[in-house]
């Protein structure tokens, strides 16, 4: 039912979430969450459509309310309504399914607003910062064009540039590549991998079995609502405890 | 090659049939009014040569004041229309009563017949003799049209604002932006491109709207030719006026006809 153990990670997690309940009217969406995510951790979320993944990190961003439970973030309850929601965001980056840029804007200044409003970075220094991080990802040469010149697989990597620009100390990434082509996910997937090997702490909403096999550091499986089984990749796609979760692995590994 | 001459012939033979329609139709119009039993009388008061030529200086001058007063006004209707409509989206408690405000000015000013609100503002407000305020009826009359469209101009500005996602103000709020930097910087920009066009459409109203300032003795294009009819009984002069406001209009009409059609074609090739 709960999350395993807090594992080797050290004392004080970066994240921790306790007894997260969520609910849309009557409908339960999240439930009994317990979650610990360490610095370095990369978590994978996975489960079917509809078990609660997005929601789960639409929370911890605060962008929806939560309505019993506590959520800690650099030891600080942030999950008390009076905090200032702009504060924490702005050690958050999260990226959307459906990369969310601004189509008003260019590359440039997609990425650039954020630092230079937000972290009042000046202009030269965050632009400067912002052609180095599209250089990494094989983006240069695009920052004056607008979103929709881009493929999907583009618009996807200047939206994680647009996140990783404000040096967040947790990524949330939900369902990444679930909007791309086939022949586009791998791009994006090679930057999340090199971001994991860096160390980045991420927590991530994946359909990408093999990938989350390949990246996490520990793989939790969302059914219903509820966190039914977690624990390291290998022991839970090859041994799982569960029988949801055997289920749901027959139906998506091939 | 067959398929080719084939369009081609049809193409030739839709143009050619739509073009004899048009022709036909005006031809028979033309017809009927000019064949009407009073032609020569309406000829006679309507579209004199002399009459034309002899108020085209007081029209011209008149209307001047007509493009100034729409100059000035598109801009300050522009301004109160925006920050109306910021205000009808505020969330803020502390801004509970500026919302309300908005409101109300939306209900009231939209409510009002243009007409009325430039007859009692251009008489009323100079007969308070109020010390600093302008008793200019010109200033007055421009006040009233300003009123009155930002009323129209906030809602649609305010159509602009909801029409945006709220995925956007998702991750502009995810990225740490407030809710005042999302609008300024996410929301208002996309919302206003969108609305240009009937904004503009707004705007051609509004060129024809100043002709209604002459209900308050603004000596303008209307007022001139109601002058010079009252002296001479012809009514040449208003289809002068007439004339000149259209040579305004219609290339701001078609003006937003070609930017609506390239925006449009630009929003599509973005979904491809």
């Amino acid at each position: 039912m709960t999350t395993g153990p807090a594992g080797d990670g050290p004392s004080q997690p970066l994240l921790r979430v306790s007894n997260l309940r969520k609910t849309y009217g009557e409908r339960v969406v999240l439930d009994d969450i317990d979650l610990e995510v360490a610095a370095h951790d990369v978590i994978c979320l996975i489960g079917s459509s509809g078990s609660g993944k997005s929601t789960l990190l639409r929370c911890l961003d605060l962008l929806e309310d939560i309505d019993d439970g506590v959520i800690e973030f650099e030891g600080r309850e942030v999950s008390d309504p009076r905090i200032d929601k702009r504060a924490v965001r702005q050690r958050m980056g999260m990226v959307f399914q459906a990369y969310n840029l601004f189509p008003h804007l260019t590359v440039l200044d997609n990425i650039t607003l954020a630092p230079r409003r937000v972290h009042g970075v000046p202009r030269a220094e965050a632009e400067q910062q912002a052609y180095e991080l599209l250089a990494r990802f094989g983006l240069a040469d695009h920052e004056t064009l607008h979103p929709d010149r881009l493929s999907g697989g583009q618009q996807q990597r200047v939206a994680l540039v647009r996140a990783l620009a404000t040096k967040p100390a947790l990524l949330l990434l939900d369902e990444i590549t679930a909007a791309l082509d086939p022949e586009l996910v791998g791009d994006v997937l090679t930057i999340v991998r090199d971001l994991a090997a860096e160390g980045t702490t991420m927590m991530l909403a994946t359909h990408e079995m093999t990938f989350a096999r390949e990246v996490a550091t520990r793989v939790c499986f969302l059914d219903d609502g509820r966190i039914l089984e977690s624990g390291p990749p290998d022991q839970v796609f090859t041994d799982p405890h569960e029988e949801r979760t055997r289920q749901f692995l027959r139906r998506v590994l091939p | 090659m067959e398929r080719r001459g084939v369009r081609r012939h049809q193409r030739i033979r839709s143009t050619s049939i739509s073009t004899g329609l048009v022709v036909l139709v005006l031809v028979v119009l033309a017809l009927v009014v000019t064949g009407s039993p009073g032609w020569p009388r309406v000829r006679e008061t309507f579209f004199n040569g002399e009459d034309a030529r002899a108020v085209f200086p007081d029209v011209l001058g008149g209307f001047w004041i007509n493009v100034k007063l729409f100059m000035i006004c598109e801009v300050a209707i522009l301004a109160l229309g925006l920050a109306v409509a910021l205000a009808r989206t505020a969330r803020s408690p502390w801004l509970a009563p500026v919302r309300v405000a908005a409101v109300v000015y939306t209900d009231l000013f939209r409510g009002i017949p243009t007409i009325l609100l430039i007859l009692m503002l251009g008489f009323g407000v100079p007969a308070l003799q109020l010390q600093g305020l302008p008793t200019d009826e010109l200033f007055w009359a421009g006040v009233a049209l300003v009123l009155s469209y930002g009323a129209y101009v906030a809602e649609v500005y305010r159509a602009g604002i909801d029409s945006i996602h709220p995925s956007q103000v998702a991750s502009a709020e995810a990225l740490g932006l407030s809710h005042t930097q999302a609008l300024r910087h996410v929301v208002v920009p996309q919302g206003v491109r969108r609305v240009v066009p009937p904004l503009l459409n707004d705007f051609v109203s509004l060129q024809k709207d100043t002709a209604l300032v002459s209900v308050v003795a603004v000596f303008d294009a209307v007022f001139a030719a109601r002058d010079y009819t009252a002296y001479n009984f012809n009514y040449t002069p208003y289809v002068v006026v007439a004339c000149f406001f259209i040579v305004l209009t219609v290339p701001l009409a078609r003006f937003t006809d070609w930017l609506s059609r390239r925006w449009m074609e630009r929003e599509r090739a973005g979904q491809l």
